[in-house]
């Protein structure tokens, strides 16, 4: 048996703490992926809504229908501080937060209950749980369906009524979006065309009454369509507001719902657990591919994916031959001295300064100094609204392109690094020239190490947010840097990104709350990809040691 | 018989040329191209450094001025009010018995201007942005004038300058008072009430007001007059009177020396009285500077100090001198205020003429111009025109380059006493809605805020760092290191936003409702490790040998795990027993310790842990690369694993870990995202770590995007951007070096 004097002074105690702070740590990691994983994903579950009475500490009750959004224990004092009677004696209270929707009715949407307080729950299968278009969710009893005003269905067969109605609705409400989104964006596109024409005509001062009449028969064609268009949507939109049904709520209301206003219904309680997963599914898929609603805080966050995307593409084709060339260039064909030494412990430095700099640099120099003179040059006829004098698309990814630089340069020179010597002895010494040998012999081999690297970066890139505050990225875009309109690819829109959606969702909206499970999904996403490009970098990496490794044998 | 290079390679031998001549060629044009794009790619990046010096420098260029033309054609019988509009191309003079607009340009008259009233000798002023001005006979008579100018932009975008007079409150004169002849006044005019106060020779001072009612038909202002209040005579001589913008303080400086203030906001209730002056000195030019708040006070020895109204200790309302600008000796005889910044012009009877900034404190010209007296001297309200006139001179125009007055080194890194603060501290507060707004650039509270949270943040992420790379490089089994290795590395590359949304919006609440428990959960977390190993070390010695060595980590799991929920799960036990139940009132009641819900606790927490896996993985390289034939010969003989460790391994890898941690300290100083989310981003200056703070990176995050361009304040933000690139850029360099040194020791071992 050891003394406790011995056993400290071996240094046992030390190593312990030590390996504590490793248990530590790996908590900590694991603890936040599985935290961010479960938050994420749980909430595309259909939550059971309970229905039951809420009998107030300060006398009286009511009935109360919702989601339990979250619980915690509070100490009695606060509570009493802010005016709830609690008895005497009781330390420590178990609140729930419930979702109870109907914000256009009772006002808020959470609230907190004492869980002891609510009594005679009951889990009834056909509570709805309405997504509407506006005011957040409905929970209710349905009461009955209406055709221009008219009952049509009542008590247990409406149900089914009113399911077939909402598909109706569904297919009728993707319709108009189509209309409005498509050929209408594409006619309002056009005419902004058509103005910019004029303008551009004005300036040269080459605006000929024949010019003018040719523009205007072009004006002409587009309002006949844009009359036609317009016509069919709002015929498609009578057709939707026919149906609607009426709803009673916890309170006893009877609200009458316009299908039109409604994005689904369903029966979370009836629901069995095969209809559960597919019900799950079926959110998380409109969660990755529809637009936001309600300032981002409900809906899909397909724009953001398809932003951070294209912004990332659009990086990737910038910075791999650059970053490529120029860590050929330090590796093979600068004469290595300390010039060199210096440059290269320069660049490797470069990824350890604040993403935050690059992000004003971009704003200061490609937006305002090349941005503003591209705009003086080329586009004239916009002034004073700025082309490309404004945050963009290009702007991001250019500069996400120079804050990634860095680690492409990095990644490459390595790889070229490891590239045993004799191998590019061999190949010279055949007699390939040095570009034969490089383009032939030295790139192919080291491209493994440039996938790493490219990879690194897109990773960095897809998690950076505080540059690309500055430099394009905005919280709601109305089109999409991509559509159908030539050029197609429009490089000076403005895009949303997941990174700053989290941060905006999280942060500047006005129903946190609300938004909160969305916002864990979001980072569940974000996080996933981030972590699975990484892993694929390290697996790159690795079998690529493993291949040099046996060349070098 | 001789083989023919065709037959012994199967090409001509001029084909092979012409071959051999392309491949050059492309190995020589892909030399160039690869070169070239090399540099051009370095050349890109220094350009990051080089811009951002661009956009810095113009801050600390001095001013300016430069003589554009002389007004040739002015003939001017001693204006007794002079002003230039916006784009310096027009001006106004209010002579004894004319009033004109004239061309900046020749002095050539625009315009004459016909004011019903004869003889005039005095002029007030509203704030310059209202362009409102009051005139005055020695008999008493007022009356009102705004002169207005209108912008018409032919085809060509050329803009011509229609100036014009109206009177808003009619042409009929107002009585300012009856008997003595006038000496000064002053008018201010709000949206509820004009306040004219006038003094005469007599000394006698009159405030006169009127209450504005507004027509519900036609939307005219009619004046409502109130009762004269006269205060008692003076005994010394009146020279001149100001009220305040807000109309509420009223100054009357008697004898050129002593000034008097009252508050007339209801009933007149006089202050006190203030010397203005030093012995042997007396008060030449007396007026507002930009806010109609501070006064600028000029005097015979050449001196213009800057003065307004503070609080001290005990609360009580004093004048204060704030600064002193000296532009030269002899007395200055004439000041302009700039109409968009807290800064003034002067001229004195020796002809020199300065320019001044009173937040910065800046004298940022100061030259001789004349041999005479600079009788005029005037602003436009851009401060890019002034015009000049010395006596007996021709007036002249001048061109002024004056764009960043209001920085200084001082303004930037020193206490400056503001307007309506009672006394010199260290603000930052860029931007507001109103016109005359004193703009507060002190760094220090973003860099002191910077350098708290990289702090607190470096107290969590270097403990745990640091010793879980010396457990993990030293005594870890291989096989767990394998995965332990990349999993905290993995940590590098999660997105700060996420770490920034999850310590604002989870780890906030969370440790505001269970403070007690994650106290106690930092407190006691090493004892119950320690307790933890010394229970293992009773266990018996073959249970003990079941598990390898190395494997101390995983048994701490469950450990840590209990050890974390117990403190958690008992956070209320402890806040009943120690805190009265509740630790946030017993915080900010018995210690008096404010406390914030996003407070710098959090940012440490959570950029904490961004920072741990960028030390965890360099300082673990740095041990692990430790030669291992010097751990063997110590162990050899003799010493424990751990005297090992701190005796021979440590002091070899300390440069490792100090680099490393020299940059994870850069990370966190430059970390946007997370302060940003987890912070309240308030610009405070207290190390308490339950308020919040304010980064220089969150600051550009925050205001960058709502920056005018090229102006002072945009090109502060691009100041701080520049501040943390060389900074970090200087602390990963010196890492770097320290490494690459450690690299040679190595291999020399």
């Amino acid at each position: 048996m050891m003394s406790m004097k011995e056993w400290f002074r071996r240094g046992e105690p030390w190593v312990w703490i030590n390996g504590g702070a490793v248990a530590i740590s790996m908590i900590m990691v694991i603890g936040l992926l599985g935290l961010i994983a479960v938050r994420g994903l749980s909430h595309f579950w259909p939550h059971t809504i309970i229905d039951g009475t809420y009998h107030k500490p300060e006398g009286g009750s009511y009935r109360i229908i919702g989601e339990i959004a979250n619980e915690e224990w509070v100490p009695a004092i606060r509570l009493r501080e802010a005016g709830i009677p609690i008895e005497e004696g009781v330390d420590e209270v178990h609140r729930l937060l419930v979702k109870t929707g109907n914000r256009d009715i009772t006002g808020l949407d959470f609230r907190w209950v004492l869980a002891d307080n609510i009594k005679d729950i009951t889990i009834p299968d056909d509570i709805l749980n309405v997504e509407r278009l506006e005011w957040g969710n409905y929970y209710g009893f349905l009461r009955s369906v209406k055709e221009n005003g008219q009952v049509i269905a009542e008590g247990d067969g409406a149900h089914e009524v009113l399911f077939s109605r909402l598909n109706r609705a569904i297919a009728l409400s993707e319709q108009i979006t189509d209309i409005e989104k498509g050929d209408i964006g594409a006619i309002n596109y056009g005419l902004e065309k058509l103005r910019l024409k004029r303008r551009s005509l004005e300036l040269e001062g080459a605006l000929t009454p024949q010019a003018e009449a040719d523009l205007q028969a072009e004006r002409a064609e587009f309002d006949a369509r844009f009359k036609i268009l317009q016509k069919e949507r709002n015929d498609l939109l009578a057709d939707l507001s026919r149906d609607s049904f009426v709803a009673v709520n916890m309170s006893g209301v009877e609200t009458e719902i316009p299908f039109s206003k409604v994005v689904n219904i369903f029966q979370p309680n009836g629901l069995a657990f095969s209809e559960k997963i597919v019900f799950y599914v079926e959110r998380f898929t409109e969660f990755l591919t529809r637009d936001p609603r309600e300032a981002n805080t409900e809906g899909g966050i397909f724009p953001a994916i398809f932003g951070t995307v294209m912004m990332v593409l659009l990086m990737s084709v910038i910075v791999t031959p650059f970053g490529v060339v120029a860590a050929v260039y330090l590796r093979e064909y600068a004469r290595q001295g300390p010039l060199t030494r210096t440059i290269r412990i320069a660049v490797n430095n470069l990824a350890g300064v604040p993403s935050i700099v690059y992000g004003v640099f971009g704003l200061g120099f490609f937006v305002y100094f090349v941005g503003g003179s591209l705009d003086e040059v080329f586009y004239p006829e916009a002034a004073p609204a700025p082309v490309f004098g404004t945050p963009g698309l290009m702007w991001a990814s250019l500069t996400l392109a120079i804050l990634t630089v860095p680690v492409v340069i990095v990644a490459t020179e390595e790889g070229l690094a490891r590239i045993p010597k004799t191998v590019r002895e061999g190949s010279l010494a055949l007699g390939a020239t040095k570009f034969e040998t490089l383009w032939k012999v030295i790139l192919p081999m080291s491209s493994p190490a440039m996938m790493t690297g490219l990879i690194l970066a897109i990773a960095r890139a897809a998690g950076e947010v505080a540059p690309l505050m500055l430099v394009g990225v905005v919280k709601l875009a109305p089109v999409l840097p991509v559509d159908g309109n030539a050029p197609f690819l429009h490089l000076d829109r403005k895009f949303m990104h997941l990174g700053f959606h989290i941060y905006d969702v999280g942060f500047q909206s006005p129903h946190v709350e609300a938004a909160r499970p969305l916002v864990y999904a979001t980072a569940f996403l974000l996080v996933a990809v981030i972590a699975i490009l990484n892993l694929t970098a390290v697996m790159i990496r690795n079998r690529l040691r493993e291949k040099y490794r046996a060349l070098e044998t | 018989m001789e083989t023919s290079f065709e037959q012994k390679f199967g090409v001509s031998e001029a084909a092979a040329a012409r071959t051999r001549r392309i491949r050059k060629f492309k190995d020589e044009t892909a030399k160039a191209t690869i070169t070239l794009g090399g540099i051009s790619v370095i050349a890109a990046i220094c350009l990051i450094f080089f811009y951002l010096l661009y956009e810095v420098v113009p801050l600390f260029l001095p001013a300016s001025m430069e003589e554009r033309n002389q007004l040739v054609k002015a003939d001017w019988d001693s204006p007794i009010f002079s002003t230039i509009e916006e784009q310096g191309q027009i001006g106004l003079n209010v002579e004894p018995e004319k009033a004109y607009f004239y061309y900046t340009q020749s002095g050539d008259i625009v315009e004459n201007i016909d004011i019903p009233l004869g003889d005039i000798k005095y002029v007030s002023r509203e704030a310059p942005s209202t362009e409102l001005i009051a005139l005055a006979n020695e008999k008493g008579e007022a009356v009102i004038l705004k002169h207005d100018y209108r912008h018409v932009f032919d085809n060509d975008n050329n803009r011509t300058i229609y100036p014009f007079v109206e009177y808003p409150y009619g042409e009929d004169t107002i009585e300012l008072l009856e008997g003595n002849r006038l000496k000064s006044f002053s008018f201010r005019d709000n949206e509820e009430k004009l306040t004219i106060v006038a003094a005469n020779y007599a000394n006698e001072v009159v405030i006169k007001r009127f209450i504005k009612t507004e027509s519900m038909f036609d939307e005219e202002v009619a004046l409502e007059e109130q009762a004269d209040i006269k205060l008692p005579a003076f005994a010394g001589e009146v020279n001149k009177v100001l009220v305040s913008l807000d109309q509420r303080w009223l100054y009357i400086l008697e004898d050129n020396k002593q000034l008097e203030i009252f508050n007339i906001e209801e009933q007149p209730e006089r202050l006190g009285s203030k010397s203005l002056t030093p012995e042997g000195a007396e008060v030449t030019q007396f007026r507002f500077l930009l806010g109609g708040f501070a006064l600028l006070v000029g005097d015979s020895s050449g001196v213009i100090s800057q003065w307004f109204l503070a609080r001290d200790d005990q609360n009580k309302l004093d004048l204060y001198k704030i600064r002193d600008f000296k532009l030269a000796d002899a007395p200055i005889i004439s000041i302009d205020i700039e109409h968009r910044r807290k800064g003034f012009i002067a001229g004195d009877s020796a002809g020199n003429i300065g320019f001044f900034n009173t937040t910065a404190e800046t004298n940022v010209i100061n030259e001789k111009i004349s041999d005479n007296p600079i009788e005029r001297i005037i602003a436009s309200p851009r401060g890019d025109v002034m015009l000049v006139q010395p006596k007996g001179e021709l007036p002249s125009i001048y061109d002024i380059n004056n764009k960043h007055p209001e920085v200084s080194l001082k303004s930037m890194w020193q206490k400056v006493w503001y307007e309506d603060y009672n006394e010199p501290e260290f603000v930052w507060q860029s931007s507001s809605a109103s016109n005359d707004f004193e703009p507060k650039f002190s760094l220090m509270p973003l860099t002191f805020g910077t350098l708290k949270a990289a702090f607190y943040a470096m107290l969590m992420a270097m403990p745990l760092a640091i010793c879980g790379a010396i457990y993990t490089a030293y005594f870890m089994a291989p096989e767990l290191r394998t995965k332990v290795k990349p999993t905290i590395e993995l940590m590098e590359a999660l997105p700060t936003v996420i770490l920034g949304f999850l310590a604002g919006l989870w780890l906030a609440p969370l440790i505001e409702h269970s403070l007690p428990g994650v106290f106690t959960l930092l407190l006691t977390m090493p004892i119950i490790i320690v307790l933890a190993a010394y229970l293992w070390a009773l266990v018996p010695m073959d249970l003990r040998n079941r598990i390898p060595d190395g494997w101390v980590p995983v048994m701490l799991i469950p450990v840590v795990l209990l050890g974390g929920g117990l403190s958690m799960g008992y956070t209320r036990e402890i806040e009943m027993l120690f805190f009265d139940g509740d630790m946030r009132l017993w915080l900010t009641q018995d210690l008096g310790i404010d406390f914030d819900q996003r407070n710098a606790l959090i940012v440490g927490l959570a950029m904490g842990f961004a920072v741990i896996p960028t030390i965890f993985s360099i300082t673990e390289d740095a041990i692990f690369a430790v030669p291992k034939n010097l751990s063997f010969g110590s162990l050899a003989l003799g010493a424990t694993p751990w005297q090992t460790l701190v005796r021979v391994v440590l002091p070899t890898a300390s440069p490792g870990i100090f680099s490393a941690v020299m940059i994870g300290f850069g990370r966190a100083v430059g970390e946007t995202m997370i302060v940003l989310m987890a912070t309240g981003n308030t610009p405070i200056m207290d190390m308490n770590i339950f308020e919040g703070l304010r980064t220089l990176s969150a600051n550009i995050a925050v205001e960058m995007p709502e920056a005018e361009v090229d102006s002072s304040h945009f090109r502060i933000l691009f100041l701080s951007g520049l501040v943390l690139f060389v900074f970090t850029f200087i602390l990963n360099t010196t890492a770097e070096t320290v490494r690459q040194r450690l690299r040679v020791k190595y291999g020399s071992l």
